[in-house]
């Protein structure tokens, strides 16, 4: 961990002002991810400015039906809001299913949309990553890839995003609300949010220097029948080998977001045309493309049959 | 004292204290927070500074140069010792990987620098800033790749287990060519890390020429002069403590850089260092245990009986290193005339492969005994009965060797009446449950018995109580309890009356915790001491010592009784003894054995393994204390779980290290995985091995439970997977279609 100065904010505008003062400043919410990377050095923030006290820990109802989830909302208090489990069971499931009670009394939810990639490469200073450093090369290609991803990557990077929330966020169409430290405040669908790898797999969402997230809102209700399937390799605290996020309604059509197979959460909306015919149709064409490695072959398999067991499950 | 008879009535048959479920006495100290381990030891040297060890970041070839200016200059440094800094240091005797000094680099994560510092973040930052540049080499880092070069090698563990490097008995390819039904598979298992909770951890101060280290550790004689050995100073210099230890599981049986560096920091510094290995480091500094590839090969008449049997295993390590002694419980396990094992090692530039929980037969069940499940199928036997069939009161080998003991058909039989094992199908694939197929899986668990020379010292107090001092460590499994409930017991005082004293060199030297010898091993030494401190008590009293019973605090004989206290005197009165071994070992075969019964449900979509059910059947002796026994047993259980469905070191071939090196990557069993637990001790003693009567536990418990996972799973799905860990996507491609 690399010496750094810390402040409070005063308000949100404040928080962003602050961060675009100061290159290299990050904000510390829970701090469960960024504190472990500082430790690392994989993060090397000169300023922390904590965002815990600027009153974003709110979940509110929106004119439109929605519900708008302040950005320092603990993921363990979103997870037992009751118009969450009751209106948006894939999220709280999700939730539920991420990282461990403690971590999720700690974790918020920008900081999980944030939250950084578990690929062992980028977790080992002593490995080239293009990611952790930009140009240097991915130690991950040709190497251990059994968790990495198999779908929307590029010669500079296979990463994965390991956000559980996000997925189904991803699947319920939400949006991140920010200010720049110009005050301004913008709304970035999630669909925009977090990015591809490309050429700049250190460049991982849509947001700009200093750009802080206050909230994400959710679109009203969508009814139908709400599944989070998590696949593990042990039954609780890991990050997924793949997981599904579905809403399906009565007739079969429904949204479907995958985690665990690509750096942002994969959705391909054009492909859900397809559910209705199954599952094995419906991954095909979400997967449309997927350039797996020998080692994570299997998670094209996987994610059709967790598919395929989510809508039996949800025919009931 | 010397055992070289078989052990008749003695004190410790009364069982009013041995035998008994009591708490661990420790446990109110563990429970708080107030038992101190190694890193928190902050009281034993004035002016402690902060250590931090940096790993090479290559595996194989040689530091060229390090550039450590900025870490000397960082704030808060009060030194940094680099590997350039001086020779090659020697190595202990239990040592296979070099621990520190000179330019090669033999593995990932060798130690190449120590920065001591203020505090522990200066330290790891300014750990940061050494520059090293390396000249890398090409490294061996894949096991099959390497096994045409393999050669044939013996192995010696040195804490009791080894194997000849080919053993051979009648003519096993003669009797495998005539036998009716037959069986050619080969089976792998992956490295595995210790990963136990405490981290290998030093605290070191040196006054003049003499070294404290405060750490933790499982074998204190060995860590000492282990250190002396690899730092040219004399043993009696040395003095090690590790009273308490946050697990070991073989991992901290043998001497680690980080003792080595906490010394070197300290001497470097001037003052006291503490230091504690990261997690990436245990992965890749330390030990694990070795990826092995093993041929199996059985062959039966129509009747079940084996005729030919050989078991051939493959592993790696580093030069000088050993193999994994995987073929040992086969030439014990089942009858069968024909015998044939043997042990390859190729070399390889991995981190140093040795010891961990049950070595050799934990990986060695874990394929013979799924080997013995397809048999068992192949002869349309019930597992049970076949293993039934070909058991064995002699040693196969040598049959004028019989077992002291020995109750494995016991074990079966009462298991599968207890686990319902007639409800398992005899056709995989039948019970389904929702989305679940459901099996019942068996195996039988083998290890050895060892026993190793143990000494202690028992002091008699006036106010009748006594004190135990042993360099004996407790690991977490109860040695402290045990070795109380012994002294108790022997001199007919309540638990609440003894002190122990465990884990420094500067007390009697004992067997250590190690190969499951501890428990009665070392209360094997506390019955000696205090068979002395008995004589001596009864000679102060004027008690003839052969009547003088020693009961409720009193010693007494006809009509006369003497509080105990009353021998000691002001100055207190001590006996130390030790208990050593004669050639029941050679005459006897001693081991444990078990049945192990697991019940899985395997997702019928995804694949995903959940253990439902387990019961393991022992019969290992007397049961010293059936509460920390029984700990022992489930959990190793549950580490067999692990073994058998997710842990595995991941090998990057290329560049030659273990890449998921943290406690997120390498995957041990959460509560979630481990479901109801269930651990039946069979009735038994065992003259042979001790006056305790006793035999280990602590490793029996995993041994077999891998393949009791595995054939459960095959049974629940029809699919053999031979390829450990048993990870979903091995099953994927097979499971049947989905709707
Ligand atoms: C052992 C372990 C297991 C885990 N398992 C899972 C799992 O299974 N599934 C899962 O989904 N997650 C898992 N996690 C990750 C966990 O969910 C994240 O660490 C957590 O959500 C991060 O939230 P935080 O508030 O602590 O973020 P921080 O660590 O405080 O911040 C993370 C990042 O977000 C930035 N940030 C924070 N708030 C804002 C804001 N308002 N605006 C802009 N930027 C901001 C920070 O600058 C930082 O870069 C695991 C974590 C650990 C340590
Ligand atoms: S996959 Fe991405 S994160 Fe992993 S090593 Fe390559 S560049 Fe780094």
């Amino acid at each position: 961990m690399r010496p750094f100065t810390y402040e409070r904010a005063a308000s949100p505008a404040d928080a962003a002002r602050a961060a675009s003062r100061q290159p290299g400043a990050r904000f510390i919410a829970g701090g469960t991810n960024l504190l472990d990377l500082m430790k690392l050095q994989i993060e090397t923030p000169a300023h922390l400015i904590d965002v815990n006290r600027l009153g974003l820990d709110r979940i509110e109802p929106t004119p439109e039906g929605g519900l708008r989830i302040g950005a320092l909302v603990r993921n363990t208090d979103l997870a037992a809001d009751a118009r969450v489990r009751h209106d948006y069971g894939v999220l709280a499931r999700a939730l539920l299913a991420g990282a461990s009670g403690q971590l999720r009394n700690k974790a918020t939810t920008a900081g999980n949309l944030l939250q950084r990639t578990r690929c062992p490469y980028f977790y080992d200073t002593a490995q080239p990553c293009n990611k952790r450093q930009p140009g240097s090369g991915c130690a991950a290609i040709g190497g251990v890839t059994r968790q990495l991803a198999v779908i929307g990557a590029s010669e500079a990077c296979i990463a994965t995003h390991p956000s559980d929330m996000a997925v189904a966020m991803r699947a319920l169409d939400a949006v991140v609300e920010t200010v720049r430290a110009d005050g301004a405040t913008r709304r970035i669908p999630i669909a925009e949010f977090h990015r591809l790898p490309g050429e700049t797999p250190h460049v991982e969402t849509a947001l700009e220097a200093g750009e802080l997230i206050t909230a994400v809102t959710l679109p009203p209700p969508l009814g139908g029948h709400h599944a989070y399937r998590k696949v593990r390799d042990r039954a609780s605290y890991a990050f997924a080998l793949v997981s599904v996020a579905a809403v399906v309604q009565r007739d079969g059509s429904g949204r479907v977001a995958l985690g665990g197979v690509a750096h942002r959460p994969w959705r391909v909306e054009a492909a859900e045309a397809e559910l209705p015919r199954g599952a094995k149709r419906a991954m095909a064409a979400i997967l449309d493309g997927a350039r797996p490695t020998h080692e994570n072959a299997f998670k094209l398999t996987l994610a059709e049959r967790t598919l395929a067991s989510v809508l039996a499950e949800a025919r009931g | 004292m010397k055992f070289d008879t078989p052990a008749t009535s003695n004190p410790i048959d009364q069982l009013r204290v041995v035998g008994q479920p009591v708490d661990r006495i420790d446990g109110p100290l563990k429970t708080t927070g107030t038992a101190p381990y190694a890193y928190e030891r902050h009281d034993v040297a004035r002016d402690q500074a902060y250590g931090y060890v940096l790993g090479a970041g290559i595996g194989k070839g040689r530091v060229a140069a390090m550039d450590t200016a900025a870490a000397k200059a960082a704030p808060g440094v009060i030194a940094v010792v680099t590997t350039l800094d001086m020779p090659r240091l020697g190595k202990g005797e239990m040592n296979t990987a070099f621990l520190f000094g000179g330019a090669e680099i033999q593995h990932y994560h060798q130690a190449i620098a120590v920065v001591v510092a203020e505090s522990f973040e200066q330290a790891r930052d300014a750990a940061a800033m050494i520059r090293t540049r390396y000249v890398r080499e090409p490294g061996r880092f894949d096991l099959a790749a390497e096994a045409p070069k393999a050669q044939l090698a013996s192995a010696d563990s040195g804490e009791g287990s080894g194997a000849p490097q080919e053993d051979r008995t009648g003519d096993f390819e003669g009797a495998f060519a005539q036998a009716a039904v037959t069986l050619d598979e080969t089976y792998s298992t992956p490295d595995e890390s210790h990963a136990m909770m405490e981290p290998h951890a030093t605290i070191a101060a040196w006054e003049g020429e003499k070294l404290t280290v405060w750490t933790s550790s499982q074998m204190i004689a060995w860590g000492r002069r282990d250190l002396a050995k690899t730092l040219g100073i004399p043993a009696e210099n040395v003095r090690f403590d590790s009273p308490y230890i946050g697990g070991g599981f073989g991992g901290k049986l043998f001497l680690r850089a980080d003792a080595v560096l906490a010394a070197l920091g300290a001497k470097a510094a001037g003052r006291s260092v503490k230091l504690a290995l990261t997690r990436p480091l245990i992965a890749n500094n330390t030990t694990h245990r070795p990826a092995t590839i093993q041929r199996i090969r059985i062959g039966a008449g129509r009747d079940g009986r084996i005729t030919a049997i050989a078991h051939e295993s493959l592993s790696g390590d580093l030069p000088e290193g050993q193999p994994e002694t995987a073929v040992s419980q086969t030439r014990l396990l089942y009858a069968g005339a024909n015998r044939l094992t043997a042990l390859r090692l190729a070399v390889l530039d991995l981190p140093e492969g040795n010891s961990m929980r049950a070595p050799g037969e934990a990986p060695g069940l874990m394929a013979l005994e799924m080997a013995m499940d397809e048999m068992a199928e192949r002869l349309g036997m019930d597992p049970i009965d076949f293993r039934i069939v070909n058991d064995t009161q002699v040693d196969p080998e040598h049959a004028e060797r019989p077992f002291s003991q020995r109750q494995l058909v016991q074990c079966l039989r009462i298991g599968a009446e207890r686990f319902g094992w007639n409800r398992r199908s005899a056709t995989p694939g039948q019970r389904r449950e929702g989305q679940w197929l459901v099996g019942l899986g068996m195996a039988a668990g083998f290890r050895n018995n060892l026993v190793m020379k143990s000494g202690a010292r028992v002091r008699l107090h006036g106010n009748g109580a006594v004190t135990v001092e042993t360099d004996m460590t407790d690991i977490g499994t109860g040695s402290y309890t045990i070795i109380a409930q012994t002294a108790a017991e022997m001199m007919g005082l309540p638990l609440e009356k003894v002190t122990v004293r465990l884990g420094d060199s500067d007390f009697p030297v004992s067997s250590g915790s190690g190969g499951q010898f501890g428990g009665n091993s070392s209360t094997a030494g506390v019955y000696a001491a205090c068979v002395k401190l008995r004589e001596a008590v009864a000679r102060r009293l004027g008690f003839n010592s052969a009547e003088a019973r020693f009961e409720g605090g009193q010693v007494r004989a006809g009509n006369r009784s003497v509080p105990l206290g009353q021998a000691a005197g002001e100055a207190g009165l001590t006996a130390e003894d030790q208990m050593e071994y004669g050639d029941l070992a050679e005459r006897y075969q001693q081991s444990t054995f078990a049945g192990h019964f697991v019940e899985v449900a395997v997702h019928a979509a995804t694949g995903e393994t959940r253990v439902r059910r387990m019961l393991a059947v022992c019969a290992a002796g007397r049961i010293l204390n059936p509460k920390s026994a029984r700990s022992q047993v489930i959990g190793a259980m549950t580490m067999g779980v692990g073994a058998a469905l997710m842990e595995e070191l991941a090998v990057d071939k290329r560049h030659g290290f273990f890449v998921n090196h943290d406690l997120a990557g390498y995957e041990v069993p959460v509560h979630a995985d481990i479901p109801h637990q269930e651990v039946i001790f069979l009735d038994e003693t065992d003259p042979i091995s001790s006056p305790m009567k006793a035999k280990g536990v602590g490793e029996l418990g995993i041994c077999g439970v891998g393949a009791a996972v595995a054939n459960a799973v095959y049974n629940a799905t029809g699919l053999r997977v031979r390829d450990y860990p048993i990870t979903l996507d091995k099953l994927l491609d097979r499971l049947p279609e989905l709707a």
